[in-house]
């Protein structure tokens, strides 16, 4: 057994890359589906109701499809449509685009939650439209959200290690490579286990950091 | 232009015009009818308090004057200009329209109603610098003036979480003026404070009115009322029962239902009535 480690430990380089692949990818998903999640979120809450009922429905249906699933179709899907990316670019938009539903959903819970007259007050003092939105709603809503927002980071993190379908080469592409060219599946595989855990740790440990930021904010 | 210049600049001028006029508003909730022809006229300086029991319907006549609640029928004005609807009061205003108008009426909130994300002086700052435009280092000084006035000076860079109720409450009235609005609206801006915080935030109120501004004040604050006021309104199933200066109101009021009303509220004894709050 520990000989099995050994050779995980001689391939560390190949996981390392397979980490920090998995890291970058994770970073950039994360913020585009925040970014995309809180369009989203913005059209959830429009005054008009048909937009706002149509885009729940995409929503709904977005969080209903399973991972593995919606990374095929976007893998299959788009280069029929004629948009051709690389693997890697495939991976991250499957991560944003999916993941961008649950961060609306998230965005909107913490903004139906906002107190109504710290809206009202931005209104009665002439905020209006994406102003007030960008200066009044924005931030609270962010602050409010921010555990669960490092929630899902750590499902996000997750989900990528189902891009090795797609031959992306991330962390548990990389261990299930070491592992069938030298059979060591649990060596292989508890040392990727270990590194999402450490990778969850830290995530958790930015959650508190900003944590402490928003405490007195809110 | 210094904060106080900016004050005074609410009641010098244009006399005659009121500042405020509400012509014949009514407003429902589905079948509940909160406001029915209620009108009423505020001249430059005056502070009218608006009195009358809980669901009386005074709120919803606060929140009507600057149109977070849209009335659903009758006028209001503001120096004369129709607020709410475009000229010849059919077509509704569009919210950008609304908005600027709505710059020009300071809003203090029961519940305070700060920004918890923006310190204290940011947000005094942060609708004179992002709605109305002005320049961040005026618009700095002249927080400052006003923060130095309600007592908060000190305050500045803490987060309104950090603040008591009382101090969070005149940041609202800073914040209110610092639009340099030519009418406040106060909505029970002392009902959610402890009682021994209640002091400070009517003696900023007390001196805005010396000062000359034009203030509407829904309260529950009895001394306050007659004290301050120079006109009592009393509302009471979404009427004006009635309007009267406050010596006459406090002590001979015309209405059955005022009576009633401040013997509740004031436990003025009256043979044999038993005192609300004994």
């Amino acid at each position: 057994m520990s000989h099995d480690f050994a050779i995980v430990w001689d391939h560390r380089d190949r996981f390392l890359d397979g980490l920090v692949n998995t890291v970058w990818m994770c970073i950039a998903a994360s913020i585009g589906a925040l970014v995309l999640g809180a369009v989203l979120a913005m059209i959830l809450m429009a005054r008009r109701r048909w937009l706002a009922k149509s885009t729940q429905a995409l929503v709904d249906a977005m969080r209903c499809v399973p991972f593995l699933l919606f990374a095929y179709v976007i893998y299959y899907g788009l280069p029929s449509l004629g948009i051709r990316l690389d693997n890697w670019t495939t991976g991250v938009a499957a991560l944003t685009l999916y993941n961008s539903a649950y961060m609306a959903e998230l965005l909107r819970a913490a903004w139906t939650g906002l107190p109504r007259d710290m809206i009202e007050a931005g209104q009665a003092f002439g905020f209006v439209g994406f102003e007030l939105f960008r200066r009044i709603i924005l931030w609270p809503v962010v602050f409010a959200a921010t555990p669960i927002f490092g929630n899902q980071m750590i499902q996000i993190i997750k989900d990528s290690a189902f891009l090795t379908i797609i031959a992306v080469p991330e962390l548990t592409h990389e261990a299930s490579s070491v592992q069938s060219t030298y059979y060591i599946p649990f060596a292989a595989f508890i040392a990727a286990v270990l590194l999402y855990w450490l990778l969850c740790m830290v995530v958790e440990m930015g959650v508190l950091a900003i944590g402490r930021v928003a405490d007195v904010r809110r | 232009m210094t904060a106080d210049a900016n004050i005074a600049a609410g009641l010098g001028g244009g006399a005659g015009r009121p500042v405020l006029e509400v012509r014949d508003v009514c407003k429902s909730f589905g079948p509940l009818t909160v406001l029915s022809d209620v009108s009423l006229t505020v001249a430059r300086g005056e502070t009218v308090c608006v009195l009358g029991p809980s669901g009386s319907g005074k709120s919803t006549l606060l929140r009507c004057v600057n149109w977070l609640e849209p009335p659903d029928s009758g006028a209001i004005f503001l120096d004369g200009e129709r607020i709410g609807m475009r000229p010849g009061g059919h077509v509704a205003m569009r919210d950008r329209e609304l908005a600027r108008v709505r710059t020009r009426i300071g809003m203090v909130f029961q519940h305070f109603a700060l920004w918890p994300h923006l310190t204290v002086l940011q947000n005094v700052m942060e609708a004179p610098i992002h709605v109305q435009r002005r320049p961040r280092a005026e618009v700095r000084d002249e927080a400052e003036t006003l923060l130095a006035k309600v007592g908060l000076l000190d305050k500045k860079d803490a987060f309104p979480a950090r603040l008591s109720g009382g101090q969070k409450q005149r940041v609202g009235i800073a914040r209110a003026l610092a639009m340099r609005p030519t009418l406040m609206l106060f909505d029970e801006p002392t009902s959610a404070l402890d009682p021994e915080l209640v002091g400070e935030v009517l003696a900023v109120m007390k001196s805005l009115a010396r000062d000359g501004m034009t203030m509407v004040v829904v309260t529950h604050e009895m001394g306050f009322a007659r004290e301050v006021a120079s006109r009592i309104v009393f509302v009471d199933h979404g009427r004006i029962v009635e309007t009267d200066s406050p010596e006459r109101f406090f002590t001979a009021p015309s209405s059955e239902r005022a009576r009633q009303f401040l013997q509740r509220y004031t436990g003025t004894p009256t043979a044999g009535a038993v005192p609300a709050f004994a």
